[in-house]
């Protein structure tokens, strides 16, 4: 453990570079790929070719992307923002796939339901169908960001600093201890974040669970049936 | 103001691909009255609905609701002043029962604690329990899930009130106990109510008007349930109206001036005795009663064998078609008539009752017009 001991200060400063250019493309993509995909639902010509489109977005492998991208954005290739932008479109690819299935996944009845008592469709969208789509939209983050803990790694190959440079490095002076180090706190923080989407996506959808609480409640009470 | 709430002029729906839903259709709905839109599926009843809350926008023609064109108000706004109840209850499911019912309050900007408030006063309203006002939609039956969705429909104090199906994905039970609900309710609250159902049996039994649809949207009739079944417009409406409607228009004929008769009783101690006018000779029908004298069974002439389950009951203020359902399904062939506690009164006569129906058809001008 010598070696954590001697860089800990520099493991936290990638840690936090990590954080950053995985969790900024998750909330970016978001913000693109969940209008984007309200747009495609239902809709004849944009479905269709915004789900496939997306589909062809993820099949550019990342290394090309982030190599590519500075030539397009005419940034640094070390930049940050080269694996930011990068990354934020394989959100979108994920997410607007899962993002038209959370939308089409709402009961149409509870929909016109709403229409028909009054709601103007901006409110309808956001106090109704967004929150109804939660679940799903959930489901499509925790993929999307777990896949971007892991490929943010790939930018250390062209110098942009993250976890990644931990295997570059340690691959290249041959310090093991390094290479696990980086292993290790690249599978923590794609564990925490899914656990923080799993709990927000709880805390969104107290509905969801109305159901189940009440067999939960059955089974107890027979529990202490049996017990007594 | 005139006392018509909702007008259809001309109002008729074609879909860009040439498919007429609803033909140029002319409709007068009385304001405070319990309209029932009636038809086989596709015949444009739900169409004829929701032009009037604007969820479909007719192609040709005008409705108007209070003598406003629907037109010149914002569909929202439209939309909140009238109550809508559908099938499968349309309730959201992400809110609360409370919140659900207080949701157009809340589009009206009535603060929240209002809202709810008024909420759980209508919780009572529909018959529910208030200990079901924090539930999610999913944590309720279905007969339990419509009651909130006509609670809903009542937030806003709406005049009108539109009914898609309402009851049609309960089961008969249920269905029958809303049904006599909806009545108390209309009985008390007296709005305009337009209600669609494919079922005539639930049209004649709620409406104060049917309208009766055919296919490709053409209004066949529009009559009380009444003229209805005595006097259908077509074959068309006499075959959707169904075979009994001979015997359920006698629904509509009160059997007050039957006559009724003694019959000989026995109670649970074996204390024989007799009710209604005058006296019965031995050996006839005994009618069991139980200690209030509510009729339980019959037993043969000669108080032989086990007692037989007694047939349907004749009440206070019932039908012919009561009467005579009574006498039918009776093992003796007497109606048994009750009074408003339930106790047995006497008894009355087929032959009587099927010649009160024979005064009855002649009084009537145009007959029970038999094809």
């Amino acid at each position: 453990m010598t070696w954590t001991a001697a860089n800990w200060p520099h493991v936290l400063e990638l840690t936090g570079a990590h954080l950053v250019q995985s969790v900024l493309p998750v909330l970016l993509g978001a913000l693109v790929a969940i209008p984007l995909a309200r747009l495609a639902v239902r809709s004849r010509v944009l479905r269709p070719v915004l789900v496939t489109g997306s589909s062809l977005l993820y099949t550019i492998p990342s290394l090309t992307l982030f190599v590519v991208l500075p030539l397009l954005l005419g940034t640094q290739i070390t930049s940050v923002a080269n694996v930011v932008v990068a990354l934020t479109l394989y959100v979108v690819a994920i997410l607007l796939r899962s993002s038209v299935d959370a939308f089409e996944a709402v009961d149409r009845g509870v929909l016109q339901a709403s229409t028909a008592m009054g709601y103007r469709p901006l409110r309808r969208f956001l106090t109704v169908e967004l929150s109804l789509a939660v679940p799903v939209l959930v489901a499509g983050l925790r993929v999307a960001s777990v896949s971007n803990i892991s490929m943010v790694s790939v930018g250390a190959v062209i110098g942009v600093q993250s976890l990644g440079t931990l295997f570059t490095d340690g691959l290249r002076r041959s310090i093991v201890e390094e290479i696990v180090v980086g292993i290790a706190l690249t599978v923590v923080l794609a564990l925490l974040l899914d656990l923080l989407l799993q709990g927000l996506g709880h805390v969104l959808t107290p509905w969801q669970r109305a159901g189940s609480r009440s067999v939960t409640t059955r089974l107890l009470a027979l529990g202490r049936g049996a017990a007594a | 103001m005139t006392d018509i709430a909702i007008r259809f002029e001309g109002a008729g729906k074609t879909y860009p691909d040439g498919t007429t839903a609803v033909e140029a259709l002319d409709l007068e709905i009385p304001r405070g009255s319990l309209t029932v839109f009636v038809g086989p599926s596709g015949c444009g009843k739900t169409t004829s609905l929701r032009m009037i809350n604007r969820m479909v926008e007719p192609t040709s023609g005008t409705v108007t609701v209070e003598g406003r064109d629907v037109t010149s108000v914002p569909a929202h706004e439209l939309r909140r002043s009238m109550g809508y109840v559908m099938q499968q209850s349309g309730l959201l499911p992400h809110r609360t029962v409370v919140d659900n019912i207080a949701t157009v309050p809340r589009l009206n900007g009535v603060p929240r604690r209002q809202a709810r408030e008024r909420a759980r006063e209508l919780l009572a309203t529909v018959g529910l329990d208030a200990s079901l006002a924090g539930r999610y939609p999913a944590q309720l039956s279905g007969g339990q899930q419509q009651r909130v969705g006509v609670a809903r429909a009542l937030a806003a104090d709406p005049p009108v009130l539109l009914m898609d199906e309402p009851f049609s994905a309960v089961d008969p039970v249920v269905r029958q106990d809303l049904q006599r609900e909806l009545l108390d309710l209309q009985q008390r609250l007296h709005r305009t109510i337009v209600f669609v159902t494919h079922d005539i049996d639930e049209a004649v039994l709620l409406g104060n008007r049917v309208a009766v649809f055919a296919e490709g949207g053409r209004l066949a009739q529009y009559a009380t349930p009444e003229e209805l079944l005595r006097a259908p417009a077509d074959d068309f409406v006499a075959d959707f109206v169904g075979r009994d409607r001979g015997f359920r228009s006698l629904t509509f004929v009160p059997a007050h001036d039957l006559p009724l008769h003694p019959v000989a009783v026995v109670r649970p101690d074996g204390a024989e005795g007799v009710v209604g006018p005058g006296s019965v000779p031995a050996g006839g029908w005994v009618l069991q009663v139980d200690d209030d004298g509510a009729p339980r069974g019959w037993l043969r002439p000669g108080a032989g064998g086990a007692p037989l389950v007694g047939g349907t009951l004749h009440r206070p203020g019932g039908s012919l078609r009561s009467a005579l359902d009574a006498a039918l399904s009776s093992p003796s062939g007497l109606a048994v008539a009750v009074d408003d506690a339930g106790r047995a009164v006497g008894v009355l006569r087929a032959t009587e009752i099927v010649a009160a129906v024979e005064r009855e058809r002649q009084a009537q001008p145009s007959g029970t017009a038999a094809p």
